[in-house]
């Protein structure tokens, strides 16, 4: 019935939107084409099943997960206080959410070492108090990818906080709703595509996580060994097998991201 | 855009079929000054006012020394330098990047480089050691390279795949001793770095390297670090534009001008 | 009195200054043009605006330090607001839960309200699968399922076509019978305000301008605004036993009054004529056709010059007297159909 409704304007279609279309995805599909053209297909089945590959997998699949879950706990709420209160220095604490998008990140994961390392303000803290350092832990790879993945998270939410109607906050507090309530139940459901759409970039981001982690967290199979470390250190003397894990990873994302849209965002 | 990927592609993949063989061939690299560098054809290089070197990252400080030097006795001639890893560098030659000299970290680079027919004759002009880098508190109290197994010392090493890696496992064989390092960098540097922050009690780097990091960390020397010595070779690249000038200024290296300023910074004569 | 506010309100570009007073029961309506202030009195009772000043007592209790979930209100918002992840069960629900009423009761207290409102086949479904009248009446159960003593709506019918707008009407106006708390309700619409409203308070520019019943406020406008509401072509004048002087036109009206008043007359109680008519009617005036246009069965003339008024005429009556804009004509009302009151 909507399809009838939407009859397209004209039979034309639009070359100046179409063209530099079709040459923006040839762009960003180019380079994956030759990967590839140039994978050891014959011993793909082979590389993918050495238990150095799957560890790295796994653990890249964990930690980008759990860093998206904490940025979506710490994040969330942080969008919405730069969505809908006004204080002093808003614009520079909005700012500095986006460092970590600027910084390269290996210079974030310096950063993150003078902050969190176990000599660095923090870090040093949480060493002698509770004996936790955060270098070479897998908790450490979670919190590079964290850092370096949260503004696309609370960019994306503060984009759709302020694009959704907040009369139906209004609406929910004359029903009797507290804030929190209001957060809860009208909130977060209107927001939930662009918690998603954050949600999915974040974690993709996290997933091809390299610099802050190799920095912060180190590199060793098993413990903080995530797939793009491998990819890189295999480069250096393997490029076959870089190339194989890097489409292993590409593959990974690609189905889990392609059966999440359709999860998620094709729902109301 | 696809042929260059593609392209880059076969490169990377050249330069590791040669790191897979053995690094034999270049030990009979002596520090006889090479005479070949007949490839460069003095036709196609009218008065060259330009020298192109592509050495590795550890040379940064000393060759930009003798590059000075080097213009010095050359006046009108300009010697610049692209500083790099030495297989990120190996691949740019073997894809025709127009340099002139090659000075690599590794036979195993250059092995790319020579094997592409873009060199003749590497000569090894320095070597480098590894030493134990502890920060300078020392916290692990680390005297030897045996104090690296205490489980509570936390120990970084590079990765086997990069030179520095390679060298250590083999220092570490020959001491017969096992470590458990807490990470496997990517390169010296970033070793460097996690001693110098002190997120590591100890590392093993290049001598040059705790040289360079001008008393960030303290460098302990150990016995086993003689079983493995890496070699730097350099060569004349059979294109070079800039000819003779080429040849002239591998002679500087190799001379003893360049021998002290190269020791000076840590490496050690062939 | 169950409502008594004063609500005052002062901000750069805008100011309102209002007192309402609504007994249990009752339905006050306020009526004004865009822009007077109307929505901002229905957010300052909600709470959804901070008074400047003022106060708001409901049922003895101040209530204008409450935040807005505290205060005992249902409001209907113009566009409803109905949320949009919640079926229409679980709309009406809403406001049961955030009061601390179970789940199942809620739900089933919300499918009382949905069949209340006939809406019992619809409870599955969600708002954009709603008509619109059909959303208005589940946002009307949204509000009045939570039992409020005071129920804002604003703007309830203006989102309708007009045809569901009169069956939605009659049926609000059942649904306000039966509520006992009181109801302020906003709209720029008089005819719902005269079915719906007990009462109406006309604002314009944040000020009252006119209070009264309904017949009252529609018989005896005070302001153009209202006049031009309620139909009728309104002047002030100075009165002197049944005479009144408009401008330069003296007018013999049917009541007595003295001192400052406003004539009313409904459009259709002028005549116009081509030439000066013979013998020698009252309350004649010159003028100018400015503008003709249909109006319901019948034309509605635009009249200029020293009266600008409407005149409604029969479309024979426009062909006999051949009128177009720009021509100059003689207008006339008689006594009988005048109504003059103090100003």
């Amino acid at each position: 019935m909507r399809e009838t409704e939407r009859m397209p304007v004209a039979g034309r279609l639009p070359w100046v939107l179409v063209l530099p279309a079709v040459l923006g995805l040839v762009f960003l599909v180019l380079p994956l084409a030759g990967l590839l053209v140039r994978a050891p297909w014959s011993t793909l089945g082979q590389r993918l099943t050495e238990p150095q590959v799957l560890e790295a997998l796994r653990l890249s699949l964990v930690t980008a997960t759990i860093a998206t879950l904490i940025c979506l706990v710490l994040g969330v709420p942080l969008a919405w206080c730069l969505a809908r209160l006004s204080f002093p220095g808003r614009r520079v604490v909005r700012a500095l959410v986006t460092v970590p998008l600027v910084l390269p990140p290996v210079v974030g994961g310096v950063a993150l070492l003078l902050a969190l390392g176990r000599r660095g303000l923090v870090g040093q803290w949480l060493d002698s108090t509770f004996g936790i350092t955060l270098p070479f832990t897998t908790a450490g790879v979670v919190v590079a990818e964290a850092f370096v993945a949260m503004p696309f998270l609370v960019i994306s939410v503060e984009g759709a906080l302020r694009a959704a109607d907040l009369r139906f906050e209004d609406a929910a507090a004359t029903l009797g709703a507290s804030r929190w309530v209001v957060f809860r139940r009208v909130t977060l459901p209107l927001i939930a595509p662009g918690i998603v759409a954050g949600s999915v970039l974040c974690w993709a981001r996290a997933l091809g996580e390299f610099g802050a982690t190799i920095t912060f967290a180190g590199n060793f199979p098993g413990q903080t060994q995530t797939m793009p470390l491998a990819v890189y250190l295999a480069l250096e003397t393997e490029p076959e097998a870089a190339i194989v894990l890097s489409l292993v990873l590409l593959a990974v994302s690609v189905i889990i991201l392609a059966s999440l849209r359709d999860r998620w965002v094709n729902s109301p | 855009m696809f042929r260059r990927v593609s392209g880059l592609l076969i490169a990377v993949v050249l330069a590791a079929s040669a790191c897979g063989t053995s690094d034999t061939s270049d030990t009979s690299g002596t520090a006889a000054a090479p005479s070949a560098s007949s490839g460069a054809p003095a036709a196609s290089a009218p008065a060259a006012t330009e020298l192109i070197v592509f050495a590795a990252a550890s040379l940064t400080g000393t060759f930009t020394e003798l590059g000075k030097t080097f213009e010095a006795a050359h006046p009108g001639i300009t010697v610049k330098f692209n500083f790099g890893s030495s297989a990120t560098l190996a691949t740019q030659i073997t894809q025709g990047a127009p340099a002139d000299v090659f000075a690599a970290a590794s036979p195993a680079t250059m092995k790319t480089v020579t094997d592409a027919g873009l060199a003749a004759s590497p000569t090894v002009f320095v070597k480098n050691k590894l030493q134990i880098a502890v920060p300078p508190d020392n916290p692990a109290k680390v005297e030897s390279l045996k104090d690296l197994t205490d489980p509570k010392v936390k120990v970084a090493l590079c990765a086997e795949q990069v030179p520095c890696g390679a060298a250590a496992i083999k220092a570490l064989d020959a001491a017969g001793i096992k470590v458990t390092p807490v990470t496997l960098e990517q390169d010296v540097k970033a070793t460097l770095t996690k001693v110098e922050l002190g997120e590591v009690d100890a590392a093993l780097v290049y001598q040059t390297d705790v040289i360079a990091s001008d008393g960030k960390v303290t460098g302990i020397a150990f016995p086993e670090a003689d079983q493995a010595i890496n070699d730097y070779p350099i060569a004349v690249l059979s294109k070079a534009p800039a000819g003779p000038l080429a040849q002239q200024f591998v002679e500087l290296i190799l001379s003893q001008q360049g021998k002290d300023v190269l020791t000076k910074a840590g490496f050690q004569a062939p | 009195m169950t409502l008594t506010a004063q609500l005052r309100i002062t901000r750069a570009a805008f100011r309102l200054d209002l007192d309402l007073d609504v007994a249990p029961g009752e339905v006050v309506a306020l009526l004004g043009p865009n822009g007077a202030g109307k929505t901002t009195a229905l957010r300052l009772l909600a709470g959804l605006t901070r008074l400047t000043d003022g106060h708001i007592i409901l049922d003895g209790l101040p209530l204008h330090h409450q935040a807005t979930e505290k205060r005992p209100i249902g409001m209907v918002f113009q566009d409803y607001l109905l949320f949009p992840h919640l079926s229409a069960l679980d709309n009406v629900a809403f406001g049961l839960r955030c009061h601390g009423t179970g789940k199942a009761e809620s739900r089933r207290q919300a499918a009382e309200w949905l069949a209340r409102v006939g809406l019992t086949d619809h409870a599955g479904a969600r708002p954009r699968q709603l008509s619109g009248g059909q959303a208005q009446r589940v946002a009307l159960a949204r509000a009045l399922a939570i039992r409020p003593r005071l129920l804002l709506l604003d703007e309830p019918l203006a989102a309708l076509d007009a045809h569901t707008r009169l069956e939605i009407r009659s049926q609000l106006r059942r649904h306000l019978a039966d509520f006992d708390g009181a109801t302020v309700l906003v709209t720029h619409d008089p005819l719902d305000a005269m079915v719906l409203a007990d009462r109406l308070i006309v604002i314009e520019h944040g000020g009252v301008v006119q209070t009264g019943a309904p017949v009252e406020v529609a018989r005896r406008p005070r302001t153009d605004y209202v006049a031009r509401l309620v139909g009728l072509n309104l002047y002030r004048g100075v009165a002197t036993g049944n005479q009144i002087k408009i401008d330069d036109v003296l007018f013999t009206v049917a009541e007595r009054l003295d001192g400052p008043a406003f004539l009313a007359f409904a459009p259709s109680a002028v005549a116009l004529y081509r030439t000066r008519p013979d013998g020698s009617p009252r309350n004649l005036w010159q003028a100018r056709i400015d503008g003709v246009e249909r109006h319901g069965d019948n034309v509605r003339i635009h009249l200029d010059g020293p009266l600008p008024a409407a005149a409604d005429i029969t479309p024979a009556a426009v062909a006999e007297l051949d009128l177009t804009p720009g021509q100059n004509i003689w207008a006339s009302v008689k006594a009988t159909e005048t109504h003059i009151y103090p100003a």
